[in-house]
């Protein structure tokens, strides 16, 4: 488990979160997420190496998403690994992360 | 319910159930067209898919959902079953019990594993012809048709009825390594989700958010013909600390009512709107519900009402669900009662038993003795009563332990099968005296070395179909597994109808080996037997199954050890048969008690033949004579003072008990004879291991201890001697 923040260009940051996002890593992925959001004003959030996700990533992928929404900013998920994609299929979830990876600013709420 | 229990009763489960699916699959192709088999097979490869979901097994779940899938086409007659097929979900079944075993184990799934897996479900993804997709959608296929509840709804109506599913998770469920989505998941196979609503709004600001509270509640119509026993028992170990409501598919209108009134913190209309989204309520239906609930409230002027009053009234309203569900409950009840009356016992338990028994036998002799030597009638006669009780007490508790070797056996069907594949022949299997009983450590731990012979006689004993017809024998082979008591232990022969062994060429390959010399006068048999040394191997072609030289000595050790035995008889150009010898049991026999000197020995009485009167004739004063002649029989025999080394005289009337073990008859020497005695076998500590010619030790009533011969390790010592002997004479002459 880990996170990495790269500094894209000025204000746009990509964080990159590998391995388990699950209830042994959330307390910690918590801060290391929310960090970097307070920083940028548009964060990319790279899932791409994530190797498994459970209720407690799901949760947190939903606060980092409400956080910039409330914070302003802008926030895509890029490249959702496999194990992503099926839970948010599973929880019918693909719209509401999908409106942020399209839309750039999210203004409006489902 | 501890889940670690669970986990072991779902471990032990599946490998019941992989057992069963195997012995279909087996089944199935020689009837293909076997409807009930077919079933079956079904019903396996579904219920252990379900209940890894219960336990976010999803390795598991994922895999086997292929092989059900595909299964599934066999069962509507979409697919037809072939040796391809057949052969494809057998290794699929090994995989999955490779999975499970896993489990056991723990740890991560080795990479072979993996990459088999990945490679079987290719394979079975060929036999399908959409490739799998998620489990929610894919699912939908896989509603077992047998799970049709005799419902009192018509065929059609049920396609437009779901479930709804509105679930609040406690707080604590992560914290209790429970997660919410692996009962979405688990839920995804008793049927297919229709609309899932996740609700993330409970989720608090950054600040005060708990990233290890669980949040999340879910609003689920479901389509299933699972009853709602079923569908709430998904949610059986979350149930305490979560809302769960289960509304079954045509609930009235004022249910849904009360639904949205259970969930105060929740905005009405929202929860409304997600009922119309899921496609529960129709707007219509929703505007009724909503007016209703605002007249309620005006006229009360209260909280809606109690949620067990409202469980009670959904009950009843539901009484043709409820009653579905108990009328199916009880047609598994009694299906189940009809396929087998057994329970499950941990096998700790039954040797704790069989210890108590052991224990109270003990006991129960020293009682027997102090009435003796007390003398007074009633108590003897008391004793004699408890006595015999205690005999059926140990025989019925021994009994619990005997399993019948026939389950072991049946697995072979699928090795001659998978061997006989792999080689190229023609291999059946004849199972006979499959109700032969045996202790289950025992059978537990013949599996290994009755593989390895099965496998060599397949390999290395039938011939090709070729020269079998050459030979004038049918071109299919016979492979013979039989199984019976004789004289206290149990005999199993595995035989074939092959070439039967070389002399010539084992006697060879020994002498090249340095494990005889040459001429060295050996009979047929022991040549035969040169086959169980270490580092022996006949077969000129080394294939990946047998022939490297390491399994015969190893079955032999494998069987010593269960204090059994191995010999094989064969004949050449006819086949040959392996007979392994074991002991009925390994806690308690019967024994007969033997004097020498202060000493007091016991001989498993089952190995008694007869007791006789060493007379002056026969003594030989000590000489290194070692064979009396029994009514024209050459008796070898040893003196038990001898070889135990006894202090003291020996006694002017010697006795000799005559033993038999398999084919073979000794004579032992003793002092005095003096009865039968029921004996607890307890082990000898490591020191004492060595010693050869005792296998245990007993408690006597006296509360002396007794050792008990290992009959089969001293004949072969009486044996070897006579050998040693002859040896002794030849050798002068040479």
């Amino acid at each position: 488990m880990g996170v990495t923040v790269e500094r894209v260009k000025d204000g746009l940051y990509r964080i990159t979160v590998e391995g388990e996002m699950t209830i042994y890593s959330a307390q910690e992925l918590k801060d290391q997420l929310l960090a970097p959001l307070e920083q940028c004003t548009q964060a990319e959030l790279n899932l791409g190496a994530v190797t498994e996700i459970d209720s407690a990533g799901l949760q947190l992928l939903a606060l980092v998403r409400t956080e910039a929404q409330t914070q302003g900013k802008t926030l895509r998920i890029a490249d959702p690994s496999p194990c992503v994609l099926d839970i948010l299929e599973l929880c019918d979830l693909e719209g509401f992360f999908g409106d942020t990876v399209l839309v750039h600013v999210v203004e409006k709420t489902p | 319910m501890n889940l670690d229990d669970a986990l072991q009763t779902f471990i032990a489960e599946a490998r019941d159930l992989l057992h069963h699916m195997e012995e279909a699959l087996l089944r199935i192709e020689q009837v293909p067209d076997d409807v009930d088999t077919i079933n079956a097979i079904f019903r396996a490869a579904h219920t252990i898919k379900g209940s890894a979901g219960l336990f976010g097994l999803d390795g598991i779940v994922a895999f086997t959902h292929v092989a059900e899938s595909v299964l599934d086409k066999v069962r509507a007659n979409e697919l037809d079953v072939t040796p391809e097929l057949v052969a494809l979900l057998l290794q699929s079944g090994d995989h999955i019990r490779e999975l499970v075993d896993h489990l056991v184990r723990g740890g991560e799934v080795s990479v072979r594993v993996a990459a088999q897996g990945q490679s079987l479900v290719e394979q079975l993804s060929d036999y399908l012809d959409d490739k799998p997709a998620s489990h929610a959608t894919a699912s939908v296929v896989n509603v077992p048709a047998e799970f049709v509840p005799p419902t009192t709804h018509g065929g059609g109506e049920v396609e437009a009825d779901h479930w709804h599913l509105s679930l609040r998770f406690g707080r604590d469920v992560l914290r209790n390594g429970m997660d919410p989505l692996s009962f979405i998941r688990y839920l995804g196979t008793l049927g297919q989700i229709v609309h899932i609503v996740t609700l993330l709004d409970a989720i608090p600001p950054a600040a005060s958010m708990d990233p290890e509270i669980c949040y999340l509640g879910f609003e689920v119509s479901f389509k299933s013909q699972a009853d709602k026993a079923t569908i709430e028992n998904v949610f059986e170990f979350v149930r305490e600390d979560c809302r769960i409501r289960i509304l079954p598919p045509h609930s009235k209108i004022s249910e849904y009512l009360d639904l949205l009134g259970d969930m105060p913190q929740e905005q009405d209309l929202r929860l409304g709107d997600m009922l119309v989204r899921c496609g529960t309520l129709t707007p219509n239906e929703l505007d009724t519900a909503l007016r209703i609930q605002k007249a309620q409230s005006h006229m009360d002027g209260e909280a809606p009402l109690p949620i067990g009053e409202v469980l009670v009234g959904q009950h009843m309203v539901q009484a043709p669900v409820v009653d579905a569900a108990l009328e199916k409950q009880k047609q598994r009840k009694d299906s189940k009662a009809a396929q087998t009356n057994l329970i499950r016992v941990d096998a700790d338990k039954l040797d704790a038993l069989i210890n108590l028994v052991g224990e109270l036998i003990i006991a129960g002799a020293g009682a027997s003795l102090a009435a003796q030597r007390a003398g007074v009638p009633e108590l003897l006669e008391s004793t004699a009563t408890i006595s015999r009780l205690v005999e059926e007490v140990r025989d019925s508790a021994l009994d619990l332990r005997m399993v019948q070797i026939g389950g072991t056996f049946s697995r072979f069907q699928r090795v001659v099968r998978d061997v006989g594949k792999e080689l190229g022949k023609d291999i059946e299997l004849v199972i006979s005296g499959g109700d032969t009983e045996l202790d289950k450590t025992v059978v537990e731990r013949i599996g290994d070395p009755l593989t390895h012979l099965v496998r060599n006689s397949m390999d290395h004993g039938i011939e090709s179909a070729e020269v079998r017809v050459a030979r004038g024998k049918p071109a299919r082979g016979t492979l013979k597994l039989n199984a019976f008591h004789d004289a206290g232990s149990i005999v199993i022969e595995v035989s074939d109808d092959g070439g039967g062994l070389n002399k010539e060429r084992i006697l060879k390959k020994a002498i090249e080996r340095g494990l005889v010399t040459e001429g060295q006068n050996l009979s047929d048999k022991e040549i035969h037997n040169l086959i169980f040394e270490a580092g022996f191997s006949t077969a000129e072609a080394v294939s990946n199954l047998s022939g490297r030289g390491v399994g015969m000595d190893v079955v032999r050790r494998n069987i010593t050890a269960l204090r059994g035995t191995v010999d094989l008889d064969s004949v050449e150009g006819q086949g040959s048969t392996v007979r392994i010898r074991l002991p009925l049991t390994l806690a308690i026999i019967d024994g007969f008690l033997v004097g020498v000197g202060n000493a007091v020995y016991v001989i498993p009485l089952d190995m008694v033949v007869e007791c006789i009167e060493l007379n002056e004739m026969d003594h030989d004063g000590g000489s290194d004579k070692r064979y009396l002649n029994l009514r024209g029989e050459v008796l070898p025999y040893r003196r038990l003072r001898e070889h135990f080394e006894v202090q003291g005289h020996p006694v002017r009337r010697e006795n000799i008990v005559v033993v038999r073990y398999g084919e073979h008859k000794a004579g032992l020497v003793v002092d005095r004879l003096m009865g039968e005695f029921q004996t607890v076998i307890k082990p000898l500590g490591k020191v004492f291991q060595l010693i050869q010619g005792i296998g245990g030790f007993t408690i006597l009533g006296s509360g002396e201890v007794a050792l008990i011969l290992d009959v089969p390790g001293l004949m072969r010592q009486v044996m070897t001697g006579e050998e040693l002997v002859e040896e002794h004479r030849l050798a002068p002459e040479r």
